[in-house]
């Protein structure tokens, strides 16, 4: 059983800067974690806590359902794949990988065994002769990856492994690394700051800011209903966008009222939840693809009005369209064949089934 | 419009290249002279005071001791019967191959030990361990010819203090063996120190991390990641210091100027003692000669295991 | 878990608990103790020097009691050496001596070390491995041939013949920091300054030495110390006690047949010392700097 449990854990600096907070999060057996966040938000010294290669200050860190926090990293049965690859350049690929083994005296015939078939799961048999310094940057995380696999650990950790490739190799990398996990279906805890990698690896995502979790949860749940104004902007690309507006009670129906003049009706379904806001400031929260030129109006809680964008950016598939509202910018995606031109006012509708009110103080979505 | 590479209106010559490759040309070749004007001096330096002494040292080494008449190799033969010559010989090697294990050994631990500690007490410490290489060694010997000083031994007083008696450091042959290359260790282990500090320095923390998670103790990072990390610094160095202790002079001369009945005598005293105070020039040329082709030995082998793996982890 | 599996895998941890805290704290002890004893080596000769400088020569000579200790301490040695007799011509030879070799050093390598690393002309990468090879050739070889090149010179016995050969001991390597510090400064710039229209020597002087400083520094701290200690070559070249540097000075002066002047001697050497170890002090970083710049540069 290779469940990781993280209770109370705090990570506190000498002059008590605190780097981890106190987090708490259970990852099941099998599972893939992605930790996502921007810098410093105390992802990677989480992840290095698991590994061993930081101490833990207080809280505890379980992995089969043994504390580890007083154990070496060399006990705690887990492989890790660095952000720098980290292969020894003076070892070839086949003694990188062979290298975990060797020092645990396993026998050569195992060795060879479990090396050749990490290097056929991950393609680089050919690669086994070569020193480091011979190989492109894929196929040195490739070996780091292989090394890890050999080890037939509890969990492995990435960390930020895709970080020092193009971003071509890095769509590519992606895939392999799920194809991996498939294959081989270890626990893993994956540390990252993009945010399209935790929602294409994970199968649950945390994010993280400063220190503590925002919201845990399966990326589609993070994507349509997060918890917090972090979240939602972190999560989706192009970001959400957040117009301050406030809420008006109009006898029994809620109105939202926007910068430039601009009401939109607060759908019925949600009345009751958004009452208690009534008459405060609270930011408006919806995605770029929620903003699209007028089309299938005939559905419900769809808003029209009128914005006149500022720059447009042709994106192929569709087009971005960025408009000013006062001090907010805000990101619409409409259809390539759609005319939009900077300065000349266009319709913009507003799908309000996928609206967020945000409470500006405390950033809870409401 | 464009006609292949070159765009020209009606009525303008198309391309000037010619004119272009000859200011080219014209640049490099002043850049060339220029640059050779600036390495001059250097090559003045090398070419006079070392290449032709060097050259000439191999021609006095085969006159006699007037330096009328040309003798070939006679010194050389000379000096391989003399007995005193073969001790010479075996004394200058023990002295260097020992003093140079002794150093690297304490560099080595040094350097760990000092790796280890935080930033801010490691400067300190190792601002410490440095003083014996920064005073220079013709002064540090006077210091220890007075604590090894027959009568006046500090070393001995101590030494009493346990209950060992006196110790002839210099006036007995073994300890005078001893004390000689004692002093030397004492003078380079410092280099050595600070050689190998930078050596392990520049080893990235994140593959002792990556050994720390494939299962390796302490020990074994030590053998599988920090050694063969060093290697190329840890052979140049122990190079660089075998040829330097191998000619050495100051210290032998002041501690006990070859003595005790020449039991201590190493190439460099020993060509100075037969050269310069006894008068035989090409004797003492022949004698400081028969260090060159064990030097070049040394340094030929060291230097291609080093191009090698240079080549082998770069990148 | 359930309990029973739970309690043999807690037993195999016990052993271990606190086992990363247990490593860490005895290997701090054991390097602390190391470090002290090696301390401890390295100073006390200098120390010694100190003790001994300070006594009279009735202490020296008194042979009760503790030798580490001054018992009535005295500057009388320093007293004697700075007023009488020829320390302090020594003293001021070696600083003419060493400022002369410092600045031909520093104008033949900045010079051979810019062209050699910048400048691709034919033969630079034969001269940069000939400058490293000229350290198999060295003074204890050197200095036979020499004797009798400085005599035909007509330079026995004179300073002028230590500044003409110390050079042989600096410029090799003071070239070879030199160069490492040049290569390291970035093509663009060279590329930028042709561009703004200057020469060679302009770009030198006002681009390369001041960002190259660090590296000049540590060349510098190498030359100085390299000929202020300087033995061999003043130990057979210079014969009257007028034209002496210090190194073969103090031993020289100090020791009349039989008698040893220690308190003496042990001053002067504390003196002569002070030079280089003032400069470690206070440019501690470029000196090893000096040292290193083989090994991280390659």
């Amino acid at each position: 059983m290779a469940q990781v449990s993280i209770r109370k854990v705090v990570k506190a600096y000498e002059g008590g800067v605190q780097a981890v907070k106190g987090i708490d999060l259970e990852i099941a057996d099998h599972e893939f974690v992605v930790l996502v966040g921007p810098s410093g938000c105390g992802k990677s010294t989480t992840l290095r806590m698991i590994a061993g290669l930081e101490e833990i200050t207080s809280g505890e860190i379980a992995i089969g359902g043994r504390v580890v926090n007083d154990i070496p990293p060399r006990d705690r049965d887990i492989a890790m794949v660095f952000q720098n690859y980290a292969l020894y350049p003076h070892m070839s690929v086949f003694d990188n990988m062979a290298f975990g083994l060797t020092l645990r005296k396993f026998a050569k015939e195992e060795i060879r065994r479990r090396v050749e078939n990490a290097a056929r799961i991950l393609d680089i048999t050919p690669l086994l002769d070569r020193k480091p310094k011979a190989l492109s940057g894929g196929q040195r995380q490739r070996v780091a990856m292989g090394r890890a696999i050999v080890r037939d650990p509890k969990v492995f950790l990435f960390d930020e492994p895709l970080s020092n490739l193009d971003a071509k190799l890095r769509v590519q990398m992606r895939t392999e690394i799920k194809k991996v996990h498939q294959t081989v279906n270890t626990t893993t805890v994956y540390v990252t700051h993009d945010q399209v990698e935790a929602m294409t690896l994970a199968d649950r995502v945390v994010v993280m800011n400063h220190g503590v979790i925002e919201q845990v949860g399966p990326p589609q749940e993070l994507y349509h209903r997060p918890t917090t104004r972090f979240v939602a902007g972190f999560i989706g690309s192009p970001a959400m966008n957040f117009i301050p507006a406030q809420v008006e009670n109009g006898s029994g129906a809620l109105r939202l009222n926007l910068p430039n003049g601009i009401v939109l009706p607060v759908p019925e379904e949600r009345t009751a939840r958004y009452t208690p806001v009534a008459g405060k400031e609270v930011l408006f929260g919806i995605r770029p693809e929620h903003l699209t030129e007028p089309k299938n109006l005939d559905r419900q809680n769809i808003a029209v009005f009128e914005l006149t964008p500022e720059v447009i950016e042709p994106m192929g598939m569709e087009t971005l369209v960025h408009l000013w509202l006062q001090g907010s910018e805000v990101c619409s995606r409409i259809d390539p064949t759609t005319p939009a031109e900077p300065g000349r006012p266009m319709q913009v509708a507003a799908d309000l089934n996928h609206m967020h009110l945000i409470d500006p103080q405390s950033g809870r979505v409401l | 419009m464009a006609d292949g590479n070159v765009v020209t209106a009606p009525g303008v010559p198309a391309a000037v290249a010619p004119p272009a490759t000859g200011a080219l040309h014209r640049i490099a070749r002043r850049q060339s002279t220029l640059a050779f004007l600036m390495t001059l001096p250097l090559l003045a330096v090398i070419g006079g005071l070392v290449a032709y002494p060097f050259f000439y040292a191999v021609y006095l080494s085969m006159l006699n001791k007037r330096m009328t008449r040309f003798i070939g190799i006679e010194n050389y033969t000379f000096l391989l019967s003399r007995e005193t010559f073969q001790s010479v010989i075996w004394q200058s090697v023990i002295f260097a191959v020992g003093a140079v294990i002794a150093k690297a050994m304490i560099g080595f631990i040094l350097a760990h030990v000092l790796h280890a500690l935080p930033a801010k007490g490691q400067r300190k410490w190792r601002g410490m361990l440095l003083v014996p290489w920064v005073i220079p060694p013709a002064i540090s010997t006077l210091a220890w010819w007075w604590l090894f000083d027959p009568s006046y031994s500090a070393i001995n007083w101590l030494v009493a203090a346990v209950g060992v008696p006196p110790v002839a450091w210099l006036g007995e042959p073994s300890w005078a063996r001893f004390s000689v290359i004692l002093v030397n260790v004492w003078y380079g282990a410092p280099f050595f120190m600070i050689m190998y500090l930078a050596a392990l320095k520049s080893v990235p923390d994140q593959l002792y991390e990556a050994a720390a998670i494939d299962g390796a103790t302490g020990w074994q990072k030590l053998r599988h990641v920090t050694v063969p990390m060093m290697r190329n610094i840890i052979s140049i160095t122990v190079l660089f210091s075998l040829i330097v202790t191998f000619a050495n002079f100051d210290i032998v001369r002041i501690l006990t100027n070859g003595g005790p009945q020449d039991k201590t005598h190493i190439f460099g005293t020993y060509a100075f003692q037969v050269g310069i105070q006894s008068g035989d020039l090409p004797l003492g040329a022949s004698v400081s000669l028969f260090m060159f082709p064990i030097l070049a030995i040394f340094a030929i082998f060291v230097l291609r295991g080093v191009t090698r793996r240079s080549k082998e982890m770069a990148g | 878990m359930s309990a029973t599996t739970a309690a043999p895998a807690q037993a195999q941890i016990y052993h271990k608990a606190g086992s990363i805290k247990n490593e860490r704290r005895w290997a701090m002890i054991g390097a602390y103790i190391a470090l002290a004893v090696f301390v401890v080596f390295f100073m006390f000769p200098p120390f010694h020097m100190l003790v001994t400088s300070l006594k009279s020569s009735a202490e020296i000579a008194d042979l009760q009691g503790n030798p580490w200790i001054v018992r009535s301490p005295t500057l009388e040695n320093y007293r004697d050496l700075l007023t009488q007799g020829n320390y302090v011509l020594h003293f001021r030879n070696s600083v003419i001596v060493t400022l002369c070799v410092v600045a031909i050093t520093m104008v033949v390598s900045i010079l051979a070390a810019f062209a050699l690393a910048r400048m691709r002309f034919w033969g630079s990468s034969m001269l940069a491995t000939g400058v490293f090879l000229t350290y198999l050739v060295p003074e204890t070889l050197l200095f036979i041939p020499l004797f009798q090149i400085i005599g035909g010179l007509g330079l026995y016995n004179n300073l002028l013949a230590m500044i003409l050969i110390y050079p042989t001991l600096t410029v090799p390597f003071a070239t070879w920091i030199m160069i490492g510090y040049f290569s390291s400064i970035p093509k663009e710039l060279d590329e930028a300054a042709l561009i703004d229209g200057a020469n060679h020597f302009q770009m030198l002087w006002k681009i390369f030495i001041p960002v190259a400083l660090p590296g000049i520094l540590a060349a510098t701290i190498f030359a100085f110390t390299v000929s202020w200690a300087q033995f061999l070559y003043p130990m057979a070249f210079l014969v009257s006690s007028e034209n002496m540097v210090l190194t073969v000075g103090i031993v020289s002066d100090l020791i009349r047949g039989d008698t040893f002047q220690w308190g003496k001697i042990m001053a002067g050497a504390l003196m002569a010392a002070a030079p280089p170890l003032l400069v470690y002090a206070f440019l501690m970083d470029y000196y090893i700097a000096g040292l290193t710049a083989g090994a991280t540069k390659g």
